[in-house]
């Protein structure tokens, strides 16, 4: 037999027939595909911005030597150079400079020209005068960043400098590459210009040709003092990049899930298909079609729509890719890129990966309904009236009870290199355990329906008690859809309310005020602390220094917050999860984030020691405490202990309780009054709490549209599925117009029968999305980010969710048999005889 | 080496008047009587805007090959930072050169550095002769200075012993480089050192041994806005004499100042004035590289010697920075009166891609 004829025989008339339908499972493949690949280019941009972020400051580095970010002590810049095997070593201290007036800061890289020139040329302003490059008051700026300030050479730049200002003239440009906001000037202005004599944060190092890497690498690792870590530069993007691997993971899992429901979208269209097709396919096999032909070919519809899907999906997600790097950035709103602008690549090789995994998506959701085309005698299926037995095979109990038992072994499982993947294999056996068993779930919950009195209603309950695969089939894409929303919308909720019990908690005082963490050029002094205590209104102010520490080589760093508080009453201050007694002498008290106990095992009466000011010094473990804003780890301790192991006096953020009667716009006038504008970022306790709940809900937007997308499959998957069986029924209708039915009772039989598979499929993806929110909640979110939170049902919404979704199923139920019933009586009867 | 370091290399030491143009500094003048001390002065002078160690010398190997032989250390006082509390501050500069003369390569091999003084790394001691950048050093041990100078194509371990007294130039020392008094720099020179050492490159240690010229000169106004350049010649002369000449030339090409020194061997020393000294010069070269074009041989008159300078080689210019435009030509000489050889040395001229004043 000719291919071409056959597949016109075969799916001529399918593609013909319903191209509502199949443009939905095209679309719905396409969405799938689109975040998959928008996700994945944005990662990959992220990545690739990492690794350019630390090529252009690392240049021909082979080793870069760095501590905490507040620096290191410069002695060790010497050790460093005369080091056997050094080529060269360059110093770098680097800041982030607040520019008063606006939030963003300007990266301030100060450099030793001579030795810069030999690692790091990006970084060596240029200038026809030579000693523009020393001169302490010159400041060469990158391309993108004298565009971000408009400024032209020659104009002058006003830092900031703890609470004061210091101006710099522009020099000139340096060759940093495209989209990077920074500025070079000498090192030992940067030193003297903002309070960090006697400091490096960089020791940029070449080695000497000829010497052996790894020997060198060894010497100078020995050379540091603790805190200070040397590390290849690839080393040093690829920590940024596990940073945020997690975060990153978790969107292109949600990516996977839309994906998964595309998938079942083509189950039910070519269930729908070839239960629509089920006479013509008979005629084929009798007129000699080998069966497994017939099921290739209903498997490669579903690769054509796949296929189909898959383009479209990844032209949709590379604009996706385009638009979210350019409104919410390549991070995807998470913070971690500042003052850069980068720009998506597209890769050929990546784009046919996602069309591969769309067209595989696609025939997979076609292999059942394939089989199923294959399998049927063409004898019993040229008759009508067969079409209970098509899916019954699916309601055999064992495989989905194996696989809810291996979700409820996995969940238990710790993460896997910092990843939560045992629990997302939980959710998807959990998932697919379900969709296996709703059958079999589908006929307990609705024979536990109570048998109405309307009649309409009651021969929808019987129809579908009495062909439980086929209510089955339309429950495939709603179970999914619904406990894709559910699953999200109590995960969401829980997080949100958590977040905010949270805020109100650390967030006891009335007025904030932030200079900038350990990196940037301002801070709050001891003359401007006394100044902020003695201001009219305030009744009392504590402070915070916030700094930034590498514990250990090659890991993500942790901050460290020196903060004012009374030991003894640590929990008015931290939202403590666990607590233990203060540590004896000897340790210095601490209280660690979730986070950082997670990462070190460490617990209350535990005792660790931390780098601080080039020596270990000994902590021990007061209390952990619930943290959502440092993912890395958080460690508390009081304010004049790091002093007095660090030196250092310096505040970052400050906190102001305001006297009765005092009015926080008061403060903040009189805090603007003695500063200068903008030199101190001043909010309420309220305008942080709403900014940080309006951040939350910008970062989860994203779950929305998921949610959104997920409902539109599940309803189209309803429909296709009610299309289809409606089809199947025509003779049936046709009896029951014949007994007397008008055809508007049918709709609304129809409609019962839709409000009913809903209300099941609510009920069983409800339950399903609840178990899916506790392990997202405890397991993935615990895992991925090392945050706690507590369950929080968002009862009223999942209510409304639920009525509105069993109305939807209602009217597309009705809607899709439309054509079904209004088939002449005569004629839908005359069918089977 | 790259651009920048080859752009400060240059520009800070040498184009002095770019600097002046910035300077917020009071650089003391250089003034007799001078009334030096060693070692003390063989050291540095950080208050001074510019100094330099200059060494050149012909060597010998085993196998009889001649080569010309510099090491040279600048010191700059930019009047930067002046006031700057940072280990880094970018108060003093230090820079050196480094070349070899060898005519079966035909041009110059040479490296440099280029360094702010500070953290031990980068020095110039005021106790003596000390200077280093890095790894390359430059110190007075006893009477014998000791050159470490690992280069890109080369190394050179050498050692430049004193044999006879340091000969001060101008009155005391103080030498005059214009027609103004405070047209002066301090200078004094070290003829006849012996050099023994190695010299190192294309992976063969060669023993040298040879005869140095050192010269030693800080000041803070050494070359006035009227002049472009200069000539210099230092040559041991092969009776234990020594003759030193150099001339200050305007943008013309012509004399603007003039001086030199001629010691014979029993230590007599004749101070020359502009009216003593004439640089009359003889056949060009010109640069396939950059095209500055250079009188390569001269003939000097000082006081009634009448000195024919012929080069060991032409290419002894100091370029690879075609794109900065300013280079020099300093090479190795071989000096005779009347066709007869009398001494080996180094002929310098400066400022003949551009006038050194930018």
């Amino acid at each position: 037999m000719n291919a071409a004829p056959v597949l016109r025989a075969v799916s001529g008339g399918a593609l013909g027939a319903d191209r509502g339908r199949l443009a939905l499972a095209v679309a719905a493949i396409a969405l799938g595909v689109a975040l998959g690949y928008a996700i994945h280019t944005v990662n990959r941009t992220a990545v690739a911005e990492f690794s350019t972020g630390v090529a252009t400051l690392a240049g021909r580095a082979d080793l870069v030597i760095r501590g905490p970010a507040d620096g290191f002590d410069e002695a060790i810049y010497p050790r460093i150079a005369r080091t056997a095997g050094v080529a060269v070593a360059s110093p770098v201290v680097e800041a982030d400079a607040r520019l008063p007036g606006r939030t963003e800061s300007l990266r301030l890289i100060g450099v030793d020209a001579f030795r810069a020139a030999a690692v790091t040329p990006a970084l060596v302003g240029e200038s026809d005068a030579a000693l523009d490059l020393l001169e302490p008051d010159r400041v060469f700026l990158a391309p993108a960043a004298a565009a971000w300030l408009g400024l032209a050479d020659g104009a002058t730049l006003a830092l900031q400098s703890g609470t004061g200002i210091v101006e710099f003239v522009v020099a000139g440009r340096v060759g940093a590459p495209a989209g990077r906001r920074l500025a070079v000037v000498d090192i030992a202005a940067l030193q003297d210009a903002f309070g960090r004599r006697g400091r490096l944060t960089r020791i940029d190092v070449r080695i000497a040709p000829g010497a052996p890497p790894a020997g060198v690498r060894a010497a100078i690792a020995a050379a540091l003092p603790p805190g200070v870590v040397v590390s290849a530069p690839d080393e040093e993007a690829d920590i940024a990049a596990r940073m945020t691997r997690a975060y990153r993971v978790n969107l292109d899992v949600l990516a996977l899930v839309a994906l998964f429901t595309g998938s079942l979208l083509v189950f039910t269209t070519q269930a729908l298909s070839v239960a629509r097709r089920r006479t013509s396919f008979a005629l084929l096999r009798t007129l000699g079609l080998p069966r497994n032909r017939l099921a290739a070919i209903v498997a490669a519809e579903g690769a054509a729509i796949g296929a189909a899907g898959g383009v479209a999906g990844v032209a949709i997600g590379h604009a996706l890719a385009l638009a979210l790097t350019r409104i919410v950035g390549a991070d995807l709103g998470a913070g971690f890129f500042r003052g850069t602008a980068p720009m998506p690549a597209f890769s050929a090789g990546w784009a046919l990966a996602y069309v591969g995994a769309g067209t595989a998506a696609a025939i997979a959701g076609a292999w059942l309904p394939a089989r199923e085309a294959a399998r049927a005698a063409p004898a019993a299926a040229l008759k009508a009236g067969d079409d209970e037995s098509a899916y019954a095979r699916l309601a055999r109990p064992w495989p989905g009870l194996a696989c809810l038992a291996g979700a409820l072994g996995l969940v238990g499982l710790p993460p896997v290199d910092g990843l939560p993947l045992a629990g997302y294999a939980a959710i998807a056996l959990l998932l697919v355990g379900t969709l296996l068993l709703r059958p079999r779930l589908a006929r307990g919950v609705l024979a536990s329906v109570p048998r109405p009195r309307r009649v309409v209603a009651a021969l929808a309950l019987d129809s579908l008690r009495a062909a439980p695969a086929q209510a089955g089939v339309s429950l495939a894409a709603i179970v999914a859809a619904v406990a894709l929303a559910v699953s999200m919308a109590i995960m969401v909720a829980s997080f949100r309310t958590s977040l905010a019990d949270w805020l109100d908690r650390v967030l006891p005082a009335d007025v904030y005020l932030r200079a900038g963490g350990a990196s940037s050029t301002a801070w709050i002094d001891a003359e401007a602390r006394a100044a902020l205590a003695g201001l009219p209104g305030v009744r009392r102010a504590t402070f915070l220094r916030s700094v930034s520490i590498v514990p250990v080589a090659g890991d993500a760093p942790v901050t460290l917050l020196a903060r004012d508080l009374d030991p003894a009453r640590a929990g008015d201050a931290l939202v403590l999860v666990d607590e233990g007694p203060l540590p004896a002498a000897g340790a210095t008290p601490a209280w660690i984030s979730e986070a950082w106990a997670d990462r070190t095992g460490a617990k209350p009466g535990d005792t660790f020691e931390l780098p601080l000011a080039g020596r270990r010094a000994r902590f021990g473990v007061a209390g952990v405490f619930r943290d959502y804003a440092r993912q890395t780890g958080a460690i508390v301790v009081e304010r004049t202990d790091y002093g007095r192991l660090t030196g250092d006096d310096r505040a970052s953020d400050a906190a102001l309780w305001l006297a009765p009667g005092a009015s926080a716009a008061d403060v903040r006038a009189a805090i603007e009054a003695r500063f200068g504008d903008g030199r101190l970022t001043v909010a309420t306790a309220g305008e942080v709490r709403a900014v940080s709940l309006a951040i939350f809900d910008r970062t989860f937007a994203v779950t929305w549209v998921l949610e959104a997308a997920a409902i539109g499959i599940g309803l189209a998957g309803l429909s296709a599925s009610f299309g289809a069986l409606s089809l199947a029924r025509r003779r049936e209708f046709g009896v029951l117009r014949h007994l007397g039915m008008t055809r508007g009772e049918l709709g609304a039989m129809l409609a019962w029968e839709g409000a009913l598979v809903g209300g099941a499929g609510l009920s069983i993806g409800a339950a399903l999305g609840g178990l899916i929110a506790v392990i997202l909640v405890h397991v993935v979110n615990r895992q991925s980010f090392r945050w706690s939170m507590d369950l929080h049902l968002p009862a009223a919404e999942l209510a409304a969710f639920g009525l509105a979704m069993v109305a939807l199923a209602a009217l597309t139920a009705r809607a899709s048999a439309r054509r079904a019933t209004a088939t002449d009586a005569v004629a839908a009867v005359k069918d089977d005889w | 080496m790259n651009p920048l370091r080859r752009r400060l290399l240059i520009a800070a030491p040498m184009s002095l008047v770019a600097a002046r143009a910035r300077a917020r500094v009071d650089y003391p003048p250089v003034a007799a009587p001078l009334e030096l001390a060693f070692p003390r002065d063989h050291g540095s002078h950080p208050a001074f805007r510019t100094e330099w160690w200059y060494a050149t010398g012909w060597t010998r190997d085993e196998d009889g090959v001649e080569r010309g032989v510099q090491v040279t250390f600048f010191r700059n006082r930019p009047g930067i930072a002046e006031r700057s509390q940072s280990a880094f501050a970018p108060r003093e500069l230090l820079f050196a050169h480094a070349a070899v003369a060898d005519p079966a390569v035909g041009r110059l091999v040479h490296d440099q550095r280029a360094a702010r003084a500070g953290f031990g790394l980068a020095q110039a001691s005021t106790a003596t002769t000390d200077v280093r950048i890095d790894d390359w050093t430059f110190a007075l041990d006893g009477d014998t200075y000791v050159a470490h100078v690992p280069a890109r194509e080369f190394t050179l371990a050498l050692r430049y012993r004193a044999t006879q007294a340091v000969l001060l130039q101008g009155t005391g020392g103080v030498s005059r480089k214009g027609p103004r008094p405070a047209q002066t720099s301090a200078y004094y020179s070290r003829p006849h050192l012996a050099i023994e050492g190695t010299i190192t490159s294309d992976g063969r240690r060669r023993r040298v041994r040879g005869v140095a010229w050192l010269d030693h000169e800080w000041s803070s106004d050494y070359l006035a806005d009227q002049a472009s350049g200069w000539d210099w010649i230092g040559v041991p002369l092969d009776d234990g004499g020594a003759l030193m000449a150099y001339r200050i030339r305007d943008p013309g090409g012509g004399t603007y100042w003039a001086g030199g020194a001629i010691r014979d061997a029993a230590g007599t020393t004749r101070i020359l004035g502009p009216d003593g000294v004439e640089f009359r010069p003889g056949r060009r070269w010109r640069s396939p590289r950059t095209g500055v074009d250079y009188p390569v041989a001269f003939v000097v008159r000082t006081g009634d010697l009448e000195v024919t300078l012929d080069p060991l080689m032409d290419d002894q210019e100091l370029d690879a920075r075609a794109s900065v435009g300013i280079v020099y030509w300093e090479g190795a000489v071989v000096a005779r009166v009347a066709g007869r050889a009398i001494g080996r040395g180094y002929l310098e001229l400066a400022g003949y891609a551009r006038p050194l004043r930018l």
